[in-house]
């Protein structure tokens, strides 16, 4: 956390206000309290004030009720991470109360509702307590029947003061969300809005006020992971897609069935995993790359049709919003442990592209890119995020949609002849011929999962098999050559290099600046194209001492995680070490920075 | 061309007579691939010349089709035909091809495949596709047993049917076809038989014709593994062909499936037809009603319109 984070202890006497630049803000209630909306009013308002904003969320896996948190962390500066320490604590219950105190920092605001939480005395001291009774007064306010209805709108108000948020903006966002309902329901927003806002934060602490974000060079959009990968489908050309419902996926399916009716498109849901994965081919089949997706148990059901798209050489993208497994395992929790799957999760050699967002942002190029990549190379291409990514919203530079967006529709002029599957083609690769194409001479391709020649026809052939799978590798190490090697973040030398993929990178960025700040030798290093790996790992590796391979997914047989066995495998260096947690939750700065440092000590006693 | 610059398009194809002759419509000998791989004697071949004899009757071109299969004996069917097709993963050809339907209202998707693959593996795909009335013709070579795995039960062997997982006779209660397609919602329900050319090819026929969902149970006998098996549906082995009744109504889904119960080897012809709307049409309307309110806008702008409210 910067230091220019809010760390005043309050002062008596009247309110002060202090300039920010950042602030963590954790709202801790029950899942149908409405909290994730304030969370996302508060993200979208800081993305149109051109502030930096990154948030968390957990939700309960049962359909009402729970405890559920949203924490949003605004800044005026670039935001990595949702933030180890809340700033500020809005507790609407007990339990809130109780189980997120800790989340908060010494001294760091609880703001609670004293209808009902009773605060412990023995922490006053520790923070500073500020009681209203938020569900009273929401119902003073607004009147009705709904106990607990507008609570958190009259929440966002008291937010708005506290944080001195721009109030007509605020307002904007109100009237955009709840505009298309009933009058009514604006109007009491918004009286709910101001009645929050208008009422006294008591004479014990102060107002805040965020320091003017320097970026000022365009627009933002704002939206959460699953929103950007949806969106960018779409600029990327997808006009069909089809899949079943599961957590933390869906939403990317019901974002798409909504959205691609107005392209000429539909995304269809199937009576389960397998259906949608064959209706994705098929359609991919007869010419415009679809998608499929799902969440780790859908991904196991799928690994056999994605064998044949392998086999076939027909392009397809799936998507995995990863959650903690195995089986049901934790389904609104985060795992980055479909990894592996994701790589060999089908039978026979099936090499296939994988490729892993690192925020919300990429997670709508990368869109555009695995479509490019499957029509490129004629193979499925699996979309690792996760259910952080999923459900974290972020602002981003908006995107130039009328040079990225795509027209991938089929081309059917007819062609004179067509070989398939050509064995001589210089990476393996042929422009596919689609159903609907007339080939002059007369021989039609056909697409099967047997082995087959040249023309699709199915062979037993000892020496076509042999070559056809030399033919599937090669594609994927001829894509591997066109990768750009990454990015050290920090000096390329040094003692400690942090190794991520996936949604760890901004826990990872700030572990290195923090680390750096305290004199420590760290970088961090982001991999983005899972299979094939980029070039130039092995000498990133080779300016280090350490190589600690940072993942959500457990250690393993023997004991380095799913990337990390990847690049043991591959590079054979002893120090290349896992640094690895399945708690279901995403990384926290400090927690990185503790258990490297002792996986090195701990390395260093070894010698 | 400059002269029919200012034409509509539709003018443009009145007014200037074909450059290309009519196509000839495609012979056997164009239409025919790989040389079938199945035993000699088996039912396959007669549904796959009378799928020839439906594309040379009905001038279909080979970039308005489709011919997709699954896993079985019968499903190697797509290389023998020289047209795009697909041979797919084992139970999932509907699926498959329903992508291809819903995606290219162009082409004409034929899928052929086996009661393994239809009843067994892939009956979840069966009702859907059924109930959804996705267009595309499905015939199901039915042969009551599997025989690429040579001679397990299958989901339509009778019981007692001895096999090699059952060698003391099947047990298993088994899957009445056209009752499984009419209770499903199939929109077009139709049985025929290997040995009655002219009545497959007329259903094939009436099948294609139909807008919707197009089922067809084709007794098709596996000479090596259940010899046999259609001898009472067949005159020819002293069996007997009983037609559809002349006063069956096809749209009476009750009286469809009272034909559908009857005992081996029951009635041959139309058990069920119905012109509900398809999925296609469906689907179609609804993109086409999104798209009206956004006339004359390009894709991109759609999509900025849509990213102006994340602002």
């Amino acid at each position: 956390m910067s230091d220019t984070a809010i760390t005043t202890p309050p002062a008596g006497g009247a309110p002060r206000s202090s300039e920010i630049s950042e602030a963590v803000i954790r709202i801790a209630g029950n899942s149908q309290d409405g909290i994730q909306a304030i969370g996302g009013f508060l993200a979208r308002l800081a993305g149109r004030s051109e502030q930096e904003v990154m948030t968390f969320m957990t939700i309960p896996s049962t359909i009402s009720g729970g405890p559920s948190i949203f924490q949003v962390r605004i800044g005026s500066g670039e935001v990595l991470s949702a933030g180890d320490e809340a700033d500020v604590l809005l507790a609407f219950y007990q339990h809130s109360y109780d189980g997120h105190l800790a989340s908060l920092k010494k001294h760091g605001i609880v703001l609670y509702d004293s209808d009902h939480v009773e605060p412990n005395a023995e922490l006053q001291k520790d923070y500073n307590h500020v009681g209203i009774a938020i569900s009273s007064l929401t119902v003073e306010a607004i009147g009705g029947t709904g106990k607990d209805k507008g609570k958190n709108i009259f929440s966002l108000g008291l937010l708005a003061k506290m944080f001195d948020l721009n109030v007509p903006k605020l307002e904007k966002l109100i009237g955009e969300r709840f505009g298309g309902k009933d009058v009514s329901v604006l109007n009491n927003a918004l009286t709910a809005f101001h009645a929050g806002y208008n009422h006294s934060l008591g004479h014990v602490i102060e107002t805040f006020k965020f320091v003017e974000a320097e970026r000022k060079t365009s627009s933002q959009v704002v939206m959460n992971g699953n929103e950007a990968l949806a969106y960018g489908m779409i600029a990327a050309g997808v006009r069909f897609g089809a899949a079943y419902p599961i957590t933390p996926w869906s939403d990317v399916m019901e974002i798409m069935r909504r959205e691609l009716p107005k392209y000429g498109g539909t995304f269809i849901q199937c009576e389960d995993e397998i259906a949608s994965v064959s209706m994705a081919l098929g359609a991919s089949y007869a010419g415009r790359v679809a998608v499929t997706g799902s969440s780790g148990p859908g991904i196991s059901l799928k690994a056999e049709a994605l064998g044949w798209g392998v086999m076939a050489e027909v392009p397809l993208v799936v998507i995995n919003v990863q959650r903690g497994g195995p089986s049901t395992g934790l389904p609104t929790m985060v795992e980055q442990s479909d990894l592996n799957q994701a790589i060999y999760g089908s039978h026979g050699d099936s090499p296939r592209v994988v490729l892993a967002p690192a925020d919300v942002e990429e997670c709508f190029y990368l869109s555009i890119e695995a479509v490019n990549i499957a029509r490129r190379y004629n193979v499925p291409v699996m979309i690792l995020s996760d259910q952080a990514i999923a459900t974290r919203i972020e602002a981003f530079d908006e995107p130039n949609l009328e040079k990225l967006c795509q027209d991938i529709t089929p081309d059917l002029t007819p062609v004179e002849d067509y070989k398939p599957y050509d064995l001589n083609t210089p990476d393996g690769t042929v422009k596919r011929v689609v159903p609907g194409t007339q080939v002059k001479s007369g021989q039609y391709p056909i697409a099967g999962g047997l082995e087959h020649d040249e023309f699709g026809h199915p062979t037993g052939s000892p020496k076509l098999h042999a070559l056809m799978n030399a033919k599937r590798r090669k594609k994927l190490q001829a894509l591997a050559a066109t990768l750009p090697a990454p990015k050290v973040y920090g000096p390329p030398e040094g003692s400690v290099l942090l190794v991520g993929w996936g949604s760890t990178r901004g826990p990872l960025q700030e572990a290195v600046d923090r680390a750096r700040a305290a004199g420590d030798s760290v970088s961090s290093l982001h991999i983005k194209y899972i299979n094939p790996l980029p070039p130039g790992l092995e000498s990133i590796f080779s300016g280090f001492n350490h190589v600690l391979v940072v993942e959500m997914n457990d250690e393993g047989l023997y004991g380095y995680g799913q990337l990390g066995g990847l690049l043991r495998a591959r590079f054979c260096d002893p120090k290349i070490r896992g640094l690895n947690k399945t708690d279901g939750l995403t990384f926290k700065v400090r927690e990185i920075l503790e258990r490297a440092k002792a996986n090195v000590t701990d390395a260093m006693h070894k010698l | 061309m400059s002269n029919t610059a200012n034409l509509s398009p539709s003018e443009t194809v009145a007014s200037i007579p074909a450059a290309v002759p009519a196509r000839k419509p495609l012979s056997k000998k164009e239409i025919a691939s790989d040389h079938p791989t199945w035993c000699p004697g088996c039912g396959d071949f007669a549904v796959l010349a009378l799928y020839f004899k439906l594309i040379e009757k009905r001038q279909l071109w080979q970039e308005k089709i489709t011919t997709v299969s699954g896993i079985g004996c019968s499903s190697r069917f797509p290389y023998f035909v020289q047209a795009h097709g697909a041979h797919y993963i084992h139970g999932r050809a509907l699926s498959f091809a329903s992508g291809i339907s819903l995606s290219r209202p162009d082409l004409h998707v034929f899928v052929f495949g086996g009661d393994g693959d239809a009843f067994s593996i892939g009956g979840n795909h069966f009702t859907h596709t059924a109930r959804k009335n996705i267009k595309l013709t499905y015939v199901v070579m039915d042969n009551w047993v599997y025989g690429l795995t040579k001679k397990q039960t299958s989901p339509t062997s009778p019981l007692g049917f001895k096999s090699k997982t059952d060698t003391w006779g099947a047990l298993d209660y088994p899957i009445n076809p056209m009752k499984q397609a009419i209770a499903a919602g199939a929109t077009f329900v139709a049985r025929t038989t290997h040995s009655n050319p002219n009545h497959v090819l007329q259903m094939m026929e009436a099948a294609s014709d139909h807008d919707g969902f197009s089922f067809i149970e084709c007794l098709s006998e596996c000479v090596e593994f259940y010899d046999g098996a259609f001898d009472a549906s067949n005159p020819r082995k002293g069996g007997k062909f009983n037609l559809v009744p002349a006063n069956h109504d096809v749209t009476d889904e009750q009286a469809a499936y009272k034909l559908a119960d009857e005992a081996f080897p029951g009635y041959f012809g139309v058990f069920y037809k119905n012109n509900k709307p398809t999925k296609n049409a469906k689907e179609a309307a609804v993109s086409a009603n999104a798209m009206e309110k956004l006339k004359g806008l390009k894709d991109w702008q759609v999509l900025q319109k849509t990213f102006d409210r994340m602002k």
